[in-house]
């Protein structure tokens, strides 16, 4: 199939950016989108312009690398990542917009690159356990009810790709951060810092320059690991506790 | 739990013809602004202060909703019941004093709940400096992104509302008239009417989507209550419109005179 692809091209962070339109063709529906975006690549280089900058690694949705805007959806059309969407979810002739993630948190690096390094400091503040070195202890000696387990687990499929963020009408990380919240505060190995951790977590995603969550939905319904708005209930849960317990937000 | 790495070490960024060309760079995080420390500077407080402040403006609003439901009776009973609302307590406490002990939560609730609305729209301004060229809505509602203009609407509707039947200034029949008076004058007109009641929907609309996130912002829902929560915010928010409008419906079609 032949497509026209509209993508954003920004040579750094200062310069102002535009969309720039292409013509891939012979794109078979078999192909990775980023495949796709590959194929134009070599194209481009053959005719000695920039290749188009886009993030990705592992390539099978687990690293959550791979953010992009497409047609104004976060990684398009199919609740997954961008990596793991097919051509075969395009018709031949389509008009594809793609677009970076957009927040103040995310700035543009390149094209669709984005510094999602705001990810890493909201999690180097509070995503951890405080746990003893040495001989891992027996598993089963720390009983963990099943439904706070399973809960647990479902939080901690959270990839760190963003599209909640960019798909936010508030550019709002809160899923991200109510998930790595729920994924922790939920063990009992998580139990020490609960407190600390959600309040240090969410001061640190309102200084990223991430918006504040209205409840709207955005962010669940295209989140590529399907992170419920159950889950930003309970950060919200949990910071009102630590508040009435009299945690300090201060670290 | 998530790695602590660095993120976009895997990015072709670099002008050139060959892939050897393409480098491989590694952002150096920039700390961004020192997270601040303030109870009340938290986006999740804020969000906190905003539900409790709206919860107590619905339990009023119920009230007053019956209140006015007052008008169907005639007249007499219309002002009797807006006499009573001063007299309340008498002769324990002075006259007005339970009112204006209502009057000042509610200013207060007001300007806790606008507060905190105004911020967290100026926070979410700077969390998205450039706007999507092609944005879809994937399953947002119209209630939920009406909330702010709504709100700014109503904020409008509240000043006005007091001034009109309230002190009586801005009041076709002017303000040495009785409350019944009032009502009536300002329902017979088209134009305040139809102010009156596009707000009354913006307040269902941002009732709607409030009463959600206001047990959402509370910590209070989850997948087994979503659906019940849902269900109260349709029927608080239809039975105060429409308990809402029925009064002042009922003056302009000449209903009540
Ligand atoms: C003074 C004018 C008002 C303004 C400017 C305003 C604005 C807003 C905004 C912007 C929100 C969304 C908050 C967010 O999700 O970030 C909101 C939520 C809410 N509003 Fe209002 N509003 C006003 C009046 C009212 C009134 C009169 C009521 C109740 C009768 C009310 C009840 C609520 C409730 C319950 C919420 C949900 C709180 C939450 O999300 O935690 N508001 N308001
Ligand atoms: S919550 Fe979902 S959308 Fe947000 S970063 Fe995690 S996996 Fe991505
Ligand atoms: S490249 Fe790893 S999730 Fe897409």
């Amino acid at each position: 199939m032949n497509l026209t692809l509209k993508v954003w091209r920004q040579v750094n962070p200062t310069v102002k950016g535009k969309m720039v339109t292409y013509h891939v063709t012979d794109v078979s529906p078999d192909m990775s989108f980023l495949e796709m975006l590959d194929v134009l690549n070599e194209q481009l280089i053959l005719d000695n312009d920039d290749p188009i900058a886009f993030d990705h690694d592992c390539r099978e949705g687990i690293c959550g690398s791979c953010g992009l805007m497409i047609n104004g959806i976060a990684h398009g059309p199919q609740q997954t990542t961008t990596c793991q969407l097919h051509m075969r979810s395009f018709s031949d002739g389509d008009v594809i917009d793609i677009e970076p993630w957009r927040s103040g948190g995310f700035p543009v690096v390149k094209d669709l690159v984005v510094d999602r390094s705001s990810f890493d400091r909201i999690i180097a503040v509070g995503g951890y356990i405080s746990a003893p070195t040495g001989t891992a202890p027996e598993a089963h000696s720390v009983p963990v009810p099943k439904q706070d387990s399973d809960a647990a687990f479902d939080a901690a499929t959270c990839i760190d790709c963003g599209a909640c963020v960019a798909a936010c009408p508030n550019g709002s990380s809160m899923l991200f951060t109510a998930a790595k919240v729920a994924h922790l505060g939920l063990m009992p190995q998580g139990q020490p810092e609960r407190d600390t951790r959600v309040l240090k977590m969410v001061a640190q995603q309102d200084a990223e320059n991430f918006g504040g969550c209205t409840n709207i939905g955005e962010c669940s319904a295209v989140c590529p690991k399907g992170i419920s708005m159950e889950t930003i209930s309970r950060l919200n849960h949990d910071l009102l506790g630590a508040l009435r317990a009299g945690a300090v937000p201060a670290s | 739990m998530s790695r602590v790495t660095s993120r976009s070490s895997v990015c072709h960024v670099g002008r050139g013809r060959t892939f050897a060309a393409v480098a491989t760079v590694t952002q150096q995080p920039a700390q961004r602004g020192a997270p601040n420390t303030g109870r009340f500077s938290s986006s999740v407080v804020k969000k906190a202060v905003m539900a409790v402040s709206g919860i107590i403006m619905i339990l009023y609003l119920i009230a007053h909703m019956i209140g006015n439901l007052k008008a169907f009776s005639g007249a007499e009973s219309f002002n009797e019941y807006s006499g009573w609302i001063r007299t309340i307590g008498e002769p324990a406490v002075p006259t007005q004093t339970v009112l204006w002990i209502i009057r000042l939560v509610l200013l207060a609730s007001v300007v806790a709940h606008f507060w905190a609305a105004y911020s967290l729209w100026a926070q979410a301004r700077r969390a998205r400096p450039v706007a999507y060229v092609t944005k879809k809505r994937v399953q947002q509602s119209f209630a939920s992104r009406t909330l702010r203009w709504g709100g700014t609407i109503i904020l409008l509707f509240i000043i006005w509302h007091i001034l009109d039947l309230t002190v009586g200034a801005v009041n076709p029949a002017g303000g040495d008239t009785t409350p019944y008076e009032r009502l009536i004058a300002s329902f017979s007109n088209i134009p305040i009417t139809l102010f009156y009641v596009v707000s009354m929907l913006l307040l269902g609309l941002h009732l709607r989507h409030g009463i959600w996130s206001a047990m959402q912002s509370l910590g209070q829902t989850n997948r087994r209550r979503e659906r019940s929560v849902n269900a109260l915010a349709y029927v608080v928010a239809t039975v105060l419109t429409a308990g809402f409008l029925l009064v002042p419906l009922s003056i302009a079609f000449g209903l009540i005179d």
